[in-house]
C-alpha cells in the first residue's frame, strides 16, 4: 500500500524589538546570565505585565504578509504549567482571541506553486533557559530570554512531503526577514520549527495519528526528522501496529526521533484570559497605516524582477533571496540598465567573493554605483571582460572605483587600429614556423598569434580587433604565397 | 494622645511647630510597642527608616508644608510590596521575600511625604475574612479582643482603631477593606477597579483587588485617595479618566441625591442591631435631604458562587510563582528532583485556607471543567454587573449592610469555611461589578462593638461616596473613639 503523510507546522519567531513582550528589559542576544532582567520579567510578587506596542505591530505585519484576517480584538490568556525557566510558572500567550486567523502562504514545490493554510497567529512570551551542571544534579536558569515576544504561526494540515514542508519554512523565513521582524536564525532560536505530523493510505480521507517533534533546529533536520518519521509511522502501520499520540524529540546526532511524553501525560494548561491585560482593539486606520509600510514581499519581487527584467527564474530567485542583495541589483540596474548583465556580475563575481569571505551584501565594500561604472567601462570597450575581473578583486580589496584603478593601472583597452596593425606586424615576422603552419591550413595557431599581441599589450588590446587585424594580415599572406 | 489623631490635626500640630515629625512618630511607636502583643496588627515594624525619614522632615521643617502628608505616619497591609521592607502577604512562603521595589499606591504615599511605620497582619495572601489565617497569628480586634478584626485587612484595621497608626492602607477583594472596616469601627473605601494601580500588589485574584485607603475619619480617607488614585503606566488595567477632588468636594450639598435600597440585602436574615442600625441611618439621610427609593438587583444571591469560582482560579494562577526557585521560601526535599522541590516548598509554605483555594481554582480551570464553572461564573459577574448599571439609573448610591452579623469569636468559623465565606454575602458583589464601596462607622452595639453600613456607588462615583459619608457624620456629629486597652 502507498501512504501519504499530513503535515502541519509551528513555527515561534522571536521578534526583533529592543525590548521585551511586557517590560523594559533590553532583548539583546549573548549577555552574562540575569542581566538582561526586572522584577516583571522575573515574576517577582505584585508585578504586572504592560504589553509592548512594536511587538504587536510587528504580528500584524505578518498578519498582513501571510494574508490573515486580523481580529478587531485579540487577548492574552495564561498557559499554565510549572517549569524552572518560566518565572511566573504560567506563559502569557493568546488562546481563545489570536491576533490573526486564517491565512495562507504561497511556497515552490516540485510540482509547481503551493498555497498551504496558515490556522492562527499569536503572541507570546519566551522563557528563560536551563544550564545544567554535568556533575551535580543541579540546574542553573538565566532570565535574559524570559519575556522576549514570540509569534506563533500555526499552519493547515496542507503540507504532504518534507520537501514542502521545507520550502514552506523557506518561504516564511524569507518573509519574516523581509519584514526586519525576525532575524530567522534556526541554529540561535530566533526561528524556531514544531511539526505535526501523520500517515495514512493515499486515498483515505480520515487522518492518521499524529505525533509533535520538537527539538528541530535547521532547515537540513526538520527534512530529515520529518523523512525518518514517515518511514517509522508507515512501517508501524504497515506492521499492522498503531502509531501513538505523542510528542517526540529529534535526535540530530543519532538521526532518529524519541517519544517524550504521550496524550496522558500531556499538560492541562487551564488557559483563561490573563485578567492583567485587558483586550486589545486594533482599529482599521492602525493596520493601514501599517500596511503603507510593508515592503514588496519576496514572491512577488521574484515575479516582477522575471517580468521587469526578462531574468531567468533562477537568478530572480537568487537575487530576491535576500532584500538587500535585491536592492542591491536594482540600484545597479537604475545606474547601468543591461539587468542580464548586471545579474551575471552579480552572481558570479560578487556572491562568490561575499561567501568567500562569509559577508552579506551590506558588507559589500563595491556600492552599486561603482559595480554599475566598472560594467560601463566594459560596456563601452575601455577594458576588456578579463581586465575587468582583475579590476573587479582591486576594487573589492581597496574599496577604489573601477575609472581610478584603469586610470592608475593604465588598464585602458588599446583600440588604435594603426598602433595594433604594427603589433601584429611584428608578431607575424617573430614568427614565421605558425605562419607556416598556418599557411598549411592549421587556422587553430590564430589563437597563438592572439596570445602574443595580448602579450605584448599586457593585455590591454582590445580582442574583437585582434582577431580581425590578424585574419586581415594572415589571408593577404595567404594570398600573396598562392 | 496621639491615638485620636486625623490626619489633619495631625498636620496642624506639625506646621504650628506643636510637635515634632519624630516625636509623633516616636509617639506611634510607644503605643505600637504597648499594644501590638495583644492586637498583633503588625508583622513588621519599620522603625529605623521611619525615625530616618522623620528627622529629615524636622531638619528641614519647609517639607513638612511642601508635602500634602508630610510628616503623616501610615501603616502598610503586608501584600503591598515596600522596598526594603520585609513583604510577606501573610505566608510563610514569602516569610523572607524583600522587594526590591515599591507598590505604586507606596511610592505615591511616600513621594507625598507619609511616612510608613510597619507592615500589618493579613489573611494569607489576603483569603479570608478575619485574620485567622495569617501565618503570623491573628489579629485581634481592638474592640473585643477574644473576636476578630475581620479580614483580610484586619491588620490594617486594627491598627487604624486602636490608635497604633492615624491611617493605613488595605485591599479588597471581596470586602477585604469594607469588612474589617465595619467590624473595628473606622472608614474603609474599595475604589473602582481601575482607580488605583494593582502595581506591586501581590496578587489574590486580578481582577477583583483594588487598593483603598482606611482611617478614623472621611477625610484621612479622601485625603489618601486623592494621593494613591489614578492612571499607572505600570498597570494596564489602570484607567486614565481624571481623578477628583475628593477633600476639595467633600463638603458639597447632597441633598439632592437619592439612595437606593436594595431589597435583595435585606432579605437575608441580618442580625437585629445591624438591621435597626441601618434603619436609623436612612432616617438620618433622609433628615438631610437625601431620598431614598426601593431598587432591586436580582442576581446578588449568586454573587458568593461567582465569586468562589473566579477569585479561586485566578489565585491558582497567580500563586504559581511561589515555587522555592526565585525568592520566598525552598524546602529541601527529601531526594535531589524538580517536582519534590516544588510540593515540598508548597506544601510547607502555604496555610490550609490557600491550600484550598489553589485546588479549588485549578479544579474549576480544568480541561472539561472551564466552561461549566469558569465561563459560566464570568456570564453570572455580567449580570450581577448589570444589576448595579440598572440600579444606579434610579439612585446615586445604594445603602446596605456591610455584613449578615458583627464580628464573631476567634476560632469560631475559622473550620467551617463555608460559614466564613457566606460573611462576604453583602460585599462580594460590588467586587465583581468594579464599583466602589465604602464601609462607615455609625455607633456601638449593646455590647459596645461597632456597627456600621456600606454605601455603593457607580464606577469612578468614589466622591459621591465620601460625600455621603462626610453628611452622615457630620450630621451626627460623628467623634471617633478609641478602645480602652
Amino acid at each position: 500500500m502507498n501512504y501519504e503523510a499530513v503535515i502541519g507546522l509551528e513555527v515561534h519567531i522571536q521578534l526583533l524589538t529592543n525590548t521585551k513582550m511586557f517590560c523594559g528589559c533590553s532583548t539583546k542576544f549573548g549577555m552574562p546570565p540575569n542581566t538582561n532582567v526586572c522584577p516583571i520579567c522575573l515574576g517577582m510578587p505584585g508585578v504586572l505585565p504592560v504589553p509592548n506596542k512594536k511587538a504587536i505591530e510587528f504580528a500584524i505585519r505578518l498578519a498582513l504578509a501571510t494574508n490573515c484576517t486580523i481580529s478587531p480584538v485579540n487577548q492574552f490568556a495564561r498557559k499554565n504549567y510549572f517549569y524552572p525557566d518560566l518565572p511566573k510558572n504560567y506563559q502569557i500567550s493568546q488562546y481563545e482571541l489570536p491576533i490573526a486567523e486564517n491565512g495562507w502562504l504561497e511556497i515552490e514545490t516540485k510540482n509547481g506553486a503551493r498555497k498551504i493554510g496558515i490556522v492562527r497567529i499569536h503572541m507570546e512570551e519566551d522563557a528563560g533557559k536551563l544550564i545544567h551542571d554535568e556533575n551535580k544534579p543541579l540546574s542553573y536558569v538565566d532570565f535574559n530570554r524570559a519575556g522576549v515576544p514570540l509569534l506563533e504561526i500555526v499552519s493547515q494540515p496542507d503540507i504532504r512531503t518534507p520537501e514542502e514542508a521545507t520550502s514552506y519554512l523557506k518561504t516564511l523565513r524569507d518573509i519574516v526577514v523581509y519584514l526586519d521582524i525576525c532575524d530567522g536564525n534556526m541554529e540561535e532560536g530566533s526561528f524556531r520549527c514544531d511539526a505535526n505530523i501523520s500517515v495514512r493510505p493515499i486515498g483515505q480521507k480520515e487522518l492518521g495519528v499524529k505525533t509533535e517533534l520538537k527539538n528541530i533546529n535547521s532547515f537540513k533536520n526538520i527534512q530529515k526528522a520529518l523523512e525518518f518519521e514517515i518511514r517509522r509511522q508507515t512501517a508501524l502501520l504497515e506492521r499492522g501496529e498503531e502509531v501513538i499520540q505523542e510528542t517526540r524529540l529529534w535526535d540530530p546526532a543519532k538521526g532518529i526521533t524519541v517519544g517524550m511524553r504521550t496524550k496522558e501525560e500531556a499538560h492541562d494548561y487551564r488557559y483563561f484570559p490573563d485578567p492583567d491585560l485587558v483586550p486589545i482593539a486594533i482599529d482599521k486606520s492602525w493596520i493601514e497605516e501599517i500596511e503603507k509600510t510593508l515592503p514588496e514581499l519576496p514572491g512577488p519581487k521574484r515575479k516582477r524582477f522575471v517580468q521587469q527584467y526578462k531574468l531567468p527564474e533562477y537568478d530572480a530567485e537568487v537575487l530576491t533571496s535576500d532584500k538587500n542583495l535585491a536592492n542591491f541589483f536594482e540600484e545597479v540596474v537604475s545606474l547601468f540598465p543591461k539587468p542580464k548583465m548586471v545579474s551575471n556580475w552579480i552572481m558570479s563575481e560578487l556572491l562568490r567573493k561575499l561567501n568567500e569571505e562569509g559577508c552579506s551584501i551590506s558588507d559589500s565594500t563595491i556600492s552599486a554605483s561603482n559595480l554599475a561604472e566598472l560594467l560601463e567601462l566594459i560596456d563601452d570597450q575601455t577594458i576588456s571582460g578579463k581586465i575587468a575581473k582583475s579590476v573587479f578583486e582591486e576594487m573589492y580589496e581597496t574599496g577604489k572605483r573601477a575609472s581610478t584603478i584603469v586610470e592608475e593601472k593604465g588598464l585602458k583597452q588599446v583600440t588604435d587600429a594603426d598602433f595594433l596593425e604594427k603589433v601584429v606586424s611584428e608578431v607575424i615576422k617573430e614568427n614565421p614556423k605558425e605562419v607556416e603552419k598556418y599557411l598549411k591550413g592549421a587556422e587553430k595557431v590564430i589563437g597563438f598569434f592572439v596570445g602574443q599581441v595580448m602579450k605584448k599589450t599586457q593585455g590591454k588590446a582590445n580582442p574583437r580587433l585582434v582577431n580581425e587585424l590578424l585574419r586581415n594580415k594572415l589571408k593577404e599572406i595567404k594570398n600573396d604565397s598562392v | 494622645m496621639v491615638a485620636k489623631l486625623g490626619i489633619k490635626e495631625l498636620r496642624k500640630g506639625l506646621l504650628k511647630g506643636e510637635f515634632t515629625v519624630r516625636e509623633i512618630v516616636e509617639s506611634y511607636f510607644e503605643r505600637i510597642e504597648r499594644l501590638n502583643p495583644r492586637i498583633n496588627a503588625f508583622i513588621t515594624v519599620s522603625r529605623d527608616m521611619a525615625i530616618e525619614q522623620a528627622l529629615k522632615f524636622d531638619e528641614n521643617p519647609h517639607s513638612i508644608r511642601e508635602k500634602p502628608l508630610g510628616g503623616v505616619p501610615i501603616a502598610i497591609k503586608d501584600c503591598l510590596c515596600t522596598q526594603g521592607i520585609k513583604t510577606t502577604c501573610g505566608s510563610k512562603i514569602l516569610q523572607n521575600f524583600v522587594p526590591p521595589y515599591d507598590a505604586t499606591c507606596v511610592k505615591r504615599l511616600k513621594e507625598a511625604g507619609a511616612i510608613i511605620v510597619g507592615k500589618t497582619n493579613m489573611d494569607e495572601f489576603a483569603m479570608g475574612s478575619s485574620t485567622e489565617h495569617s501565618a503570623f497569628g491573628p489579629t485581634r480586634n481592638p474592640w473585643d479582643i477574644e473576636r476578630v478584626p475581620g479580614g483580610s485587612s484586619g491588620g490594617s484595621a486594627a491598627a487604624v482603631a486602636s490608635g497604633m497608626v492615624p491611617v493605613a492602607l488595605g485591599t479588597d477583594t471581596g470586602g477585604s477593606i469594607r469588612q474589617p472596616a465595619s467590624f473595628c469601627g473606622i472608614v474603609g473605601l474599595k475604589p473602582t477597579y481601575g482607580r488605583v494601580s494593582r502595581y506591586g500588589l501581590v496578587a489574590f485574584a486580578s481582577s477583583l483587588d483594588q487598593v483603598g485607603p482606611m482611617g478614623k475619619r472621611v477625610d484621612d480617607v479622601a485625603m489618601l485617595l486623592q494621593i494613591i488614585a489614578g492612571r499607572d503606566d505600570f498597570d494596564a488595567t489602570s484607567v486614565s479618566i481624571a481623578v477628583d477632588k475628593y477633600c476639595d468636594n467633600l463638603n458639597d450639598r447632597i441633598n439632592d441625591m437619592v439612595i437606593g435600597i436594595p431589597k435583595e440585602y435585606f432579605s437575608h436574615k441580618i442580625d437585629p442591631e445591624i438591621q435597626q442600625a441601618i434603619e436609623e441611618a436612612i432616617g438620618i439621610f433622609e433628615s438631610i435631604g437625601v431620598k431614598t427609593v426601593q431598587v432591586s438587583l436580582p442576581h446578588t444571591d449568586y454573587g458568593v458562587a461567582a465569586y468562589y469560582i473566579i477569585a479561586p482560579a485566578e489565585a491558582s494562577s497567580n500563586l504559581e510563582r511561589y515555587d522555592g526557585v526565585k525568592y520566598g521560601l525552598r524546602s529541601n526535599p527529601d531526594k535531589a528532583d524538580l517536582t519534590e522541590m516544588y510540593l515540598k516548598t508548597r506544601a510547607e509554605g502555604f496555610g490550609p485556607e490557600v491550600k484550598r483555594r489553589i485546588m479549588l481554582g485549578t479544579y474549576v480551570l480544568s480541561a472539561g471543567y472551564y466552561e461549566a464553572y469558569y465561563k459560566k461564573a464570568s456570564q453570572v459577574r455580567a449580570l450581577i454587573k448589570q444589576d448595579f448599571d440598572l440600579a444606579f439609573k434610579k439612585c446615586d448610591a445604594l445603602i446596605t449592610p456591610v455584613t449578615p452579623s458583627p464580628p464573631f469569636k476567634i476560632g469560631e468559623k475559622v473550620d467551617d469555611p463555608l460559614e466564613m465565606y457566606l460573611n462576604d454575602i453583602f460585599t462580594l458583589p460590588a467586587s465583581l461589578a468594579g464599583v466602589p464601596g465604602i464601609s462607615i462607622p455609625y455607633k456601638l452595639n449593646s455590647s459596645g462593638i461597632p456597627v456600621g453600613f456600606q454605601l455603593i456607588g457607580p464606577h469612578f462615583q468614589e466622591s459621591t461616596l465620601l460625600k455621603l459619608a462626610k453628611a452622615f457624620h457630620r450630621e451626627i456629629e460623628y467623634n471617633p473613639e478609641i478602645p480602652e486597652l
